[in-house]
């Protein structure tokens, strides 16, 4: 079994774009395009979120899916503003094969179990964004602005109980930083969990993922910033964590 | 003419994209008529084997035997796949076509489940659906139950314990893992079936 490497595409208004710890957003391109040259690149799957998802915005979010996958042969993952079922319908029509709730989840967390009833848990991502606080790790809600007063790792094991398929886990301690993962925040929630964890923020270096999958037990890890601006090349990256011991899809 | 099955469960979209991009003829259908004018058929499916309840309900249960049976190139994908066999513990009250001996498991304790990512196969020679695909290839899973590895399997892979990855027996094949979704290496499995 291999560690998964995934490419994470922050979309605002049909763009990709990625930020410091979600501000000071820089445009990155279409996101068809990128998806494709991630996938050709060796990205085993591809997270695309809409950042600034409101009501207004579902239809060019539907029309960035349907785009990206008409020509994506790897695991396509969608998130931002799934907030009901049917939001969650529309996505899967457009061509996702799985879907990330944040926010929505935290409020009513039956919505996971609703969507993995209709689409099985494989197809349900539960995305949890966390901080540090005195000592033990807080849940924050809109874009890591707001604290919710939940523990993340107590979050994680109830949404793994209603359904979830796995834990998309962002550190806003480390998101956009390119400082390295936070291998303690991964680790305690990749044992509290029996799904697999997906660990993101803070990728910065190759030998920032072989520390997220060794010490941090993430089965796979995300990143964005790092991809977009060509400072990292998935074939090399994966070929650096193949001589460091780390199982993944090769040749990719 | 390639029917790709509807019967309510899941997310047919990706597998009829990738069949569209090999250039094929498919159709999604939930007709019977259909299924029995198709030159080839697939069974997709994810999630719960209890889904596959539906094909009993709506007949199609008897008219995939009969095209199976028949000789008619059949693909059972994921759940698909488990269906060929008698049966599964996810689901007890739902019967397997029972093509292929032995029940479906569910992944030991000692491994997380389900089984999501990449996996390499360990491929027997002389396979039609997997000819031309490397040794060691890479191909994409999710799922939490099992088959096992019994005659008429062509790969394995392992997560705890060896399984079954494909399985064959004259034009009846079946695959655990996505090959819509497991890039070049499932867009040349699926090309293999169309070429059956």
């Amino acid at each position: 079994m291999t560690k998964r490497i995934i490419a994470c595409l922050d979309m605002d208004g049909g763009r990709v774009v990625k930020g410091v710890r979600f501000k000071n957003l820089r445009d990155a391109g279409d996101p068809a395009e990128c998806a494709t040259a991630h996938a050709r690149a060796g990205a085993d799957e591809i997270v695309l979120l809409d950042i600034t998802a409101t009501s207004g915005h579902r239809r060019t979010l539907l029309d960035a899916v349907r785009s990206t996958a008409q020509s994506l042969f790897v695991p396509f993952t969608v998130g931002g503003g799934i907030r009901q079922l049917d939001d969650a319908a529309a996505v899967f029509d457009a061509g996702a094969d799985k879907i990330a709730v944040n926010s929505a989840a935290l409020r009513d967390p039956v919505l996971i179990s609703r969507i993995a009833g209709r689409f099985g848990s494989q197809a349900v991502v539960v995305a949890i964004d966390a901080r540090k606080v005195d000592g033990g790790f807080e849940v924050f809600v809109a874009g890591g602005r707001e604290s919710t007063g939940r523990d993340a790792i107590q979050w994680a094991r109830e949404a793994a109980a209603c359904g979830a398929g796995e834990i998309l886990l962002t550190s806003m301690d480390r998101d956009g930083t390119q400082s390295g993962f936070d291998c303690e925040l991964v680790r305690a929630v990749a044992e509290a969990v029996s799904i697999p964890v997906i660990a993101s923020g803070g990728a910065g270096s190759a030998r920032d993922f072989v520390e997220v999958f060794r010490a941090g037990r993430a089965d796979a890890a995300l990143a964005a910033s790092i991809f977009h601006f060509g400072i990292e090349n998935i074939g090399e990256l994966k070929r650096e964590l193949r001589e460091a011991d780390v199982p993944v899809r090769w040749p990719c | 003419m390639i029917a790709i099955v509807d019967y309510g469960a899941g997310n047919l979209n990706s597998v009829k994209k990738a069949f569209d991009y090999l250039g094929a003829e498919v159709i999604v259908t939930d007709r019977i008529e259909a299924l029995t004018a198709a030159d080839k058929i697939v069974l997709p499916g994810v999630g719960h084997f209890s889904s596959l309840r539906a094909l009993e309900r709506t007949g199609l249960r008897e008219a995939l035997l009969n095209g199976a049976t028949a000789g008619k190139p059949f693909l059972g994908i994921c759940l698909g796949m488990q269906w060929l066999f008698k049966g599964s513990e996810e689901c007890h009250e739902v019967e397997g076509a029972g093509i292929f001996l032995g029940r479906c498991e569910r992944f030991p304790s000692s491994v997380k489940s389900p089984h999501v990512g990449w996996n390499s196969l360990a491929i027997q020679e002389g396979s039609r659906l997997l000819r031309g695909v490397a040794e060691d290839s890479f191909v994409y899973y999710t799922h939490s139950f099992y088959a096992p590895e019994v005659a008429g399997t062509v790969a394995a892979s392992e997560y705890g314990l060896r399984f079954a990855g494909a399985v064959e027996q004259g034009t009846v094949f079946g695959v655990q893992f996505h090959p819509e979704k497991s890039g070049d290496v499932g867009l040349a499995i699926l090309n293999n079936f169309c070429e059956v």
